[in-house]
């Protein structure tokens, strides 16, 4: 969810590396969400691994972390594609024509809303409101946001997705 | 209309500058010293007598909502201030705004509420999916301390940190005590209340949770007094308001206007009018997804506030306005707005985890007409059942579009079953089990 996203950026899952996060992160109060966000910053998802060892590190169960971690519509278990592209699928942007244009980019990727193409390039999101009803209909492509989508926006946002 | 002077946020579209220098021209931070000199009781008194009411979508007067703070932390429980700024209510967009164009007014409010409630530390709770904004949020509270204006030991003599927290995409945590829990690492499941966060709240502390904008507007309240923002609008409703306008309108915007504003003024001045000419008004939605739809014949007189909503059986919400034309479809729009409840409930409370997903499942076979007539009466039924018998309002949000619905559309509704039906063969199954109803096209 990092702004300067590149792709390809994120390191590989290693647990010392992940002791290391918690451990860096030990003097926040409550803490769980802010652990999972770094692990997710650094690795591009939140390892299964991890899990154990923020319950140890916190004093929780296990059943906690995980609850928490499945909780948030925001954090992956496993890797994303390269480009992570989010459609608002809410009702402002339904009204200005989004429908079509969901179905669009659904068509033109070759996935369903929720999957990855299997090229492993773009993973297609649905969200519900990026607060840019004012600019409907509005995405997100990795962390940059675009308004006032058209059938020829969409495209170009989705073949920049693709590349 | 309200005059330009009049404008609290008057960087709302980010012309000018939104850094310290920019808030700095356009008066803010300016006399904050004075304001907070005169006492926590001052500004709780002159919050009250302005009149203000959240704009979160309760409406709970503001100044009312301070004064539940623990006067003295006698029991050495610490005073906490948090700032709801997980805006995911489909529709509105105004929160945003506020914090990428004109972040320091809510900086400085933040302060004031902080300094009116005993609160020495503060929190601002920013949805996952706001990214530019937390940045512009947490630079102009760097460039804040920087300057010395909050902090420990700051020029205005009340010492206040603030913190800026961030979701991870759940609707839910946009309600007080889920939002509470959140900033606790946990599961944003909302609370039972009582005790109120006024009395037990983050960490087990006393906690105020506000709208960005009901602290953002606090300043410039306190700096012209009270008296200037009651005389704005109506009795009851008074203020200015950040109206955020979208759906089938020429120019869809986020723009400041007075309270108690007429719909038809607001959308033909500000959003260029309806798409295709008034006529072709069929609802609106006005003030964010779980707000009752407005048919159009009552959308001529309508009044822009928390009563004039209310005599037409709708609510206020955030004033995020959304405008359906003649060619919507007005079921599926529900529909969708139900699976959103469905995909969005915390799965805490059985009457909103099965009936959210039970009234969508029944409204998407509506969009087709595949449905009894009796099922309407029963789709009706089933929503006053979900609401009031949940924790939080999720559950009467998820039922009030429906029941809008309903008592706006009925015909239509029943005109697509009709439809349907008059298609289907009479050895259909169907007949008996609508769910498996088959038209024979």
């Amino acid at each position: 969810m990092n702004a300067a996203y590149e792709p390809n950026a994120y390191e590989p899952w290693s647990a010392d590396r992940g002791t290391e996060i918690i451990e860096s992160l030990s003097h926040v109060e409550g803490g769980v969400i802010v652990i999972l966000h770094a692990m997710q910053e650094a690795f591009g998802y939140v390892p299964e691994a991890a899990i154990p060892m923020i319950a140890l590190a916190r004093n929780l169960s296990r059943a906690e972390v995980h609850g928490v971690f499945t909780f948030y519509h925001d954090f992956r278990h496993e890797p994303a594609g390269k480009h992570v592209l989010k459609i608002c699928r809410a009702e402002a942007c339904q009204a200005a024509g989004g429908d079509a244009l969901a179905a669009r980019a659904e068509a033109k990727l070759g996935v369903k809303f929720g999957n990855t193409t299997a090229d492993q390039r773009v993973t297609l999101e649905p969200i519900y409101c990026l607060g840019l009803c004012a600019t409907a209909p509005s995405a997100m492509l990795d962390g940059r946001l675009v308004g006032r989508l058209d059938e020829k926006r969409i495209d170009a946002l989705v073949a920049e997705a693709q590349r | 209309m309200l005059d330009d002077n009049d404008r609290i946020f008057r960087n709302l579209y980010g012309l000018d500058d939104w850094g310290l220098a920019g808030a700095r021209r356009r008066g803010g931070w300016d006399g904050t010293k004075a304001i907070i000199d005169k006492g926590r009781d001052w500004i709780v008194n002159e919050m009250k007598a302005s009149g203000l009411r959240g704009r979160g979508g309760a409406g709970f007067p503001t100044g009312m909502k301070w004064s539940f703070m623990p006067k003295d932390n006698a029991d050495g429980r610490p005073s906490y201030l948090v700032v709801n700024a997980d805006e995911s209510e489909p529709g509105t967009c105004k929160d945003r705004e506020i914090m990428r164009h004109d972040p320091h007014t809510l900086v400085e409010g933040c302060l004031i509420a902080g300094c009116a409630m005993g609160a020495h530390v503060g929190y601002i709770y920013v949805r996952g999916e706001f990214i530019r904004e937390r940045e512009h949020l947490q630079a102009a509270i760097d460039q804040a301390y920087e300057a010395n204006l909050i902090g420990k030991n700051n020029i205005h003599g009340f010492p206040f940190d603030l913190y800026v927290a961030h979701g991870a995409g759940a609707y839910i945590c946009g309600e007080e005590t889920a939002l509470l829990e959140s900033l606790e690492g946990k599961k944003g499941q909302p609370r039972l209340k009582p005790p109120f966060p006024a009395n037990v709240g983050l960490y087990g502390c006393p906690t105020t949770v506000n709208n960005v904008e009901s602290i953002a507007v606090a300043p410039d309240i306190l700096r012209r007094g009270a008296a200037w923002f009651a005389s704005i609008g109506r009795p009851n409703n008074v203020g200015t308001k950040l109206y955020g306008i979208s759906g089938h309108v020429n120019t869809p915007c986020v723009v400041e206007d007075a309270m108690s504003i007429p719909f038809r003024e607001l959308i033909e001045k500000h959003g260029g009018g309806i798409r295709g000419g008034w006529d072709n008004l069929l609802a609106i939605i006005p003030g964010g997804a779980s707000c009752p739809l407005i048919p159009a014949a009552d959308c001529e007189e309508l009044i822009m506030d928390f009563d004039g909503t209310r005599a037409v059986k709708s609510s206020f919400g955030t004033a995020g306005v959304i405008v359906m034309d003649k060619s919507t479809d007005v079921v599926a729009a529900i529909a969708r707005i139900s699976y959103f409840f469905k995909h969005e409930s915390c799965g805490q409370c059985t009457p909103c985890r099965e009936g959210t997903g039970w009234m969508w499942r029944v409204l998407s076979r509506m969009v087709e007409g595949r449905a009894h007539k009796r099922e309407i009466d029963m789709l009706l039924e089933v929503t006053k059942q979900v609401e009031g018998h949940t924790i939080c309002a999720l559950g009467d949000a998820a039922a009030w579009p429906v029941q809008g619905l309903i008592r706006a559309f009925r015909p239509e509704i029943e005109r697509r079953i009709e439809e349907f039906s008059r298609k289907a063969t009479l050895d259909d199954q169907g007949i008996l089990d609508p769910a498996h109803l088959v038209a024979a096209e």
